[in-house]
């Protein structure tokens, strides 16, 4: 039945109501494609019993005529969401152990309307990463290849040239694309959901701040940090961002607004909306394939009946060296709780502060590390004023940047998603970290500013690997990326991986 | 800072080089009276197993975020108002960053540079007649932390987060005090009000009221020296204590030509001395800054002035109205309103009675009563409507004021309606002019030698009241005797 995976969440759901296959079936085809894919290390912890359990449910609930929106689906979960007596480490090792006695809001309403999990996916050790490298279960492989490059697996080690899937939801991205589950659950504090999504030719959207639930989930910045899905289809994006969507009174930040029938803004049309092109997304020394990918997506859109306008964003080169004091900073106390007091790891010590020395030197990465620290730094007295202080000014400019487009008149905003395709596990782990933040550059002005972004496959490079575009809408109008999204998924078609060779 | 009192020369201090005066200011952290803490539905209430009143968010479990429990603001607009105090339509919680086992979050949620509440102003009165406007620069919400236990493990601490995010409004003064006196009377004053408005219940045994100390002294009419901060001082006499021992010792220093290191200090009772709480404390950077997971907190002024409108009586306005209503005295006023029982005890005694009478056995009999017996107006054995009718026996004449106080203590015991006992025992004051007569013949008769010198100096007729009443057993009404005694004495 191992076509079964390849199917769409919305064909599953077809499928199953239609009886084709059993809620099962679907599950146990997903159960062994993520056993045979251990080499791809996408998935931290796998849960087949809790998934075939929930499936004969459904089929239950499906032989009655009854069952949710997601009745049967099987899905992966990000491990930054709190699953009740599921371990949840954030792939971190202060938290290797930590099992939690709740549910996160967000994967709650998933198992409300029928959702079947798989298990938690890898990620970056609490979000923060762009390739997936820095998670304490190791990097995540991407299921694409570069096309000359001898990669292959061997005695379940991958051998060769592997690539990230990007970060920090590269698990979450690597598994849809990969067929390992139907969608995934993901976060995005900077591009964590959109550029690994754009690396693997996935579907990823952003929503607007405050749409989904952060009750549950494991935070990184707490202005900044919002859930979304990815999915092998825009249309899957729509299904999945109905469910986790909407207020919950646990988290005073998200907003109190209906949920819309996010699927039935897929394939409406999009003529005589109004798509700004900011230019000050052109980047000096922007790659040419990267530029040319963009053209096309104007072109496409045009051909859909959109107006296609230049805008400007003026403050948009501030925006990642802000967000990098922003987020630092606030997870920088995000992560004071991880003490070694209350749970997960304790190194013991002399005395107090040495136990919470060497528990959070043992406990955190590299990578957290310096944030941690960059975080403490720009809050400290005498540096407040000149780095987090600015920081907030900057945001507030960029998102009266974004007010002024939308208040002329335009629906959405067209810009790349990534700066690159995919590059090598390992190959700028070496480098400057900055380096890495940029991968950021045309994601974080969305987080800073709180709108939706979503990622749509558009295209492959020169080496064949997956290219994506971004939309960014107005606050709370996800709708319309989806209209839009989907008229380049028509465009451009869609990006399956070749064949699975991680199966070795 | 220059502050706007006068030096009063009876607030100096005599030192060996002169004179000084002495500058406090205070930081009060009073819990707030809530069923739920600040940000989590867990219970507020006192004496629960430890960790028996903790939530997923007071031990700050990954993922968990506040909210903010609408009472707690409520509470403390309310105590705004009271302190007559500006009110901040929007206020932002901050992040106060520090490690500690008690602390979960690593942070403890407070209000930095926009409190809910701004300037207002609290009138204490150091005594019966002497008043002093103390100024309040801000009250702000903030989480109280948890409890770490050092005497339950032989090697480790334990931590109880019972106390976890209990709500805590922090009230800071000006420096406005200038002596001990005015320290005590100023936290005595805002106790009253914060257990007038049911907004805190005062309780310093339970540590839901506790003082942050800062004095410092300075030659009259010289800038503000340098102060020290004694902490978490948890009994209003202590407090006296601890500025008088903090004010010499700091006197001492400067008079020896030393100077004062600002730090902080504790107040030991049991030697009587303020000790430096430097454990090598590192200079704290609490990286403040606004707490994402929290909304500015908004309002508008209807909502203000709705909680306006619902305020009860305050303890000031209170003892205007009794005097200006009852006639007390000032004095007498102050004693009534300083609790709110008292003063509602006392209104229930003086509706429609005299004020003053009314008053006097309140404050003289009753309360003098309840001290001297440990008890309080909640325990007491006699209620307001007895010593009422007690007043109505006294005032209809039915009673003398010697059967009255007898009756009090009748009641006081055994309890039961005043008139029905001095009908069943014949406690009524005699008025009847024969039987009187009767009485004081028979004294003049056996004392003829006391008569005489009486008719020689008037003022013995005290003695023959005396000694009539005696023999009555206190019922003869004491008006009559005295007249009767005149006209059988010949005096004038």
């Amino acid at each position: 039945m191992s076509e079964l995976i390849t199917l769409t969440l919305a064909e599953a759901r077809d499928g199953l109501k239609a009886k084709k296959f059993s809620a099962r079936e679907l599950a146990q085809a997903h159960v062994d494609a993520v056993e045979k894919a251990r080499a791809l290390n996408a998935y931290v912890l796998e849960t087949p019993d809790h998934a075939l359990k929930q499936a004969s449910r459904s089929d239950e609930r499906l032989a009655r005529g009854e069952g949710g929106p997601l009745e049967g689906l099987p899905l992966g979960i990000k491990d930054l969401f709190a699953t009740e007596g599921v371990r949840t480490t954030a792939c971190s090792n202060i938290l290797r152990d930590f099992i939690p006695p709740y549910e996160s809001t967000v994967s709650s309403q998933l198992w409300r309307d029928g959702a079947v999990m798989l298990g938690k996916l890898n990620n970056d050790e609490f979000a923060m990463g762009s390739s997936n490298e820095t998670s304490a279960f190791g990097p995540v492989a991407s299921p694409w290849r570069r096309p000359g490059a001898n990669t292959y697996v061997e005695n379940g080690k991958i051998v060769g040239e592997p690539l990230v899937p990007g970060g920090s939801s590269g698990g979450s991205a690597a598994a849809v694309a990969a067929h390992l589950c139907l969608a995934a659950t993901a976060t995005d504090t900077g591009g964590s959901i959109r550029q690994p999504a754009a690396f693997t030719g996935t579907v990823g959207i952003k929503p607007t701040y405050g749409r989904c639930s952060r009750w549950g989930v494991v935070a990184f910045a707490s202005s900044l940090d919002q859930a979304g899905p990815i999915g092998k289809t825009v249309r899957d994006a729509a299904i999945m961002l109905r469910s986790m969507a909407g207020h919950d009174p646990k988290d005073t930040t998200s907003a109190d607004l209906p949920v819309p029938d996010y699927e039935a803004a897929v394939g409406r049309p999009v003529k005589g909306m109004r798509i700004g092109i900011p230019k000050e997304y052109r980047l000096d020394g922007l790659n040419p394939e990267i530029d040319a990918l963009w053209e096309k997506g104007v072109a496409w859109l045009k051909d859909a009946g959109a107006e296609i306008v230049e805008i400007s964003l003026p403050h948009t080169k501030y925006a990642l060296p802000a967000y990098y004091i922003v987020a630092p900073a606030e997870c920088s106390s995000n992560l004071a709780r991880y003490d070694g007091v209350r749970y997960g790891l304790r190194v013991p010590g002399k005395d107090i502060v040495d136990m919470y020395e060497k528990t959070r030197a043992a406990g955190f990465g590299r990578e957290v590390k310096r944030r941690v620290m960059i975080g403490a730094y720009v809050l400290s007295a005498g540096y407040y004023d000149a780095y987090y202080l600015r920081a907030q000014k900057v945001r507030t400019l960029i998102k009266r940047d974004f007010e002024t487009v939308f208040d002329q008149g335009v629906h959405a905003i067209l810009t790349p998603a990534t700066p690159s395709a995919s590059f090598g596990i390992g190959e700028k782990l070496k480098a400057d970290p900055v380096e890495m933040y940029l991968n950021d550059v045309f994601t974080v002005t969305v987080n800073m500013a709180g709108l939706p972004g979503v990622a749509v496959p558009a295209g492959l490079d020169a080496q064949g690997l997956p290219l994506g575009l971004q939309l960014i809408g107005r606050p709370f109008d996800e709708e319309t990326l989806f209209s839009l999204g989907a008229v380049i998924e028509r465009s451009a078609g869609r990006f399956p991986v070749a064949d699975r060779w991680w199966e070795g | 800072m220059a502050t706007g009192r006068a030096t009063n020369p009876k607030n100096l201090v005599k030192g060996a080089t002169g004179d000084w005066e002495i500058i406090v200011g205070m930081e009060i952290h009073a819990q707030v009276s809530s069923q739920a803490k600040l940000f989590s539905g867990a219970s507020t209430a006192f004496g629960g197993a430890p960790n028996s009143h903790v939530s997923l968010v007071d031990a700050a479990m990954p993922g968990m975020l506040p909210v903010i429990n609408e009472e707690c603001v409520r509470q403390a607009i309310r105590t705004g108002l009271g302190l007559n105090a500006k009110i901040n339509l929007k206020s932002i919680f901050d992040r106060k960053n520090y490690f500690y086992p008690d602390l979960p979050q690593g942070y403890q949620i407070s209000q930095y540079k926009n409190p809910i509440v701004g300037e207002g102003e609290i009138v204490v009165d150091v005594s019966p007649t002497e008043q002093i406007t103390v100024g309040v620069e801000r009250l702000h919400l903030e989480q109280d932390a948890g409890k770490s236990l050092h005497d339950q493990h032989p090697t480790m601490s334990l931590v109880d987060l019972n106390r976890s995010g209990v709500a805590l409004m922090e009230i800071v003064s000006r420096p406005d005090l200038r002596s001990a006196e005015e320290a005590r009377a100023y936290v005595t004053k805002l106790r009253t009000i914060l257990r007038y408005l049911g907004t805190c219940d005062g309780d310093m045994e339970k540590g839901n009221l506790r003082a942050d100390v800062n004095v410092s002294v300075r030659r009259p009419g010289e800038p503000l020296g340098t102060r020290c901060e004694i902490k978490n001082v948890n009994s209003i006499r202590f407090i006296g204590q601890a500025v008088d021992v903090e004010a010499r010792r700091q006197i001492a220093i400067l008079e020896d030509g030393g100077a004062i290191d600002q730090e902080t200090r504790l107040y030991d009772p049991a030697k009587g001395e303020t000790r430096s709480m430097r454990n090598k404390e590192e200079a704290h950077d609490y990286r403040y800054f606004p707490d994402p997971d929290l909304l500015p907190l908004e309002f508008d002024d209807a909502y203000v002035e709705t909680l306006r409108r619902d305020l009860p009586e305050l303890p000031d306005a209170k003892k205007q109205r009794f005097i200006a209503q009852y006639g007390v005295t000032p004095y007498d006023g102050a004693v009534l309103v300083g609790e709110r029982a008292s003063a509602d005890f006392f209104e229930e005694v003086a509706s429609g009675r005299d004020g003053k009478t009314a008053a006097n056995w309140v404050i003289n009999e009753f309360f003098g009563r309840l001290n001297k017996e440990g008890k309080d107006i909640d325990t007491s054995p006699i209620s307001a409507a007895q010593i009422g009718a007690i007043i109505d026996l006294l005032g209809k004449q039915v009673i003398s004021g010697k059967i009255a106080k007898d009756l009090f203590e009748i009641v006081w015991t055994e309890g039961g309606d005043p008139a029905a006992i001095v009908e069943k025992r014949g406690m009524t004051q005699v008025t009847d002019t024969g039987a009187i007569e009767k009485v004081i013949d028979a004294v003049l008769a056996a004392n003829p030698d006391k008569v005489a010198e009486a008719k020689a100096k008037p003022t013995m007729i005290g003695w023959f009241v005396g000694q009539v009443m005696k023999s009555s057993g206190g019922k003869a009404n004491p008006q009559a005797v005295n007249q009767l005694l005149k006209a059988k004495l010949g005096i004038e």
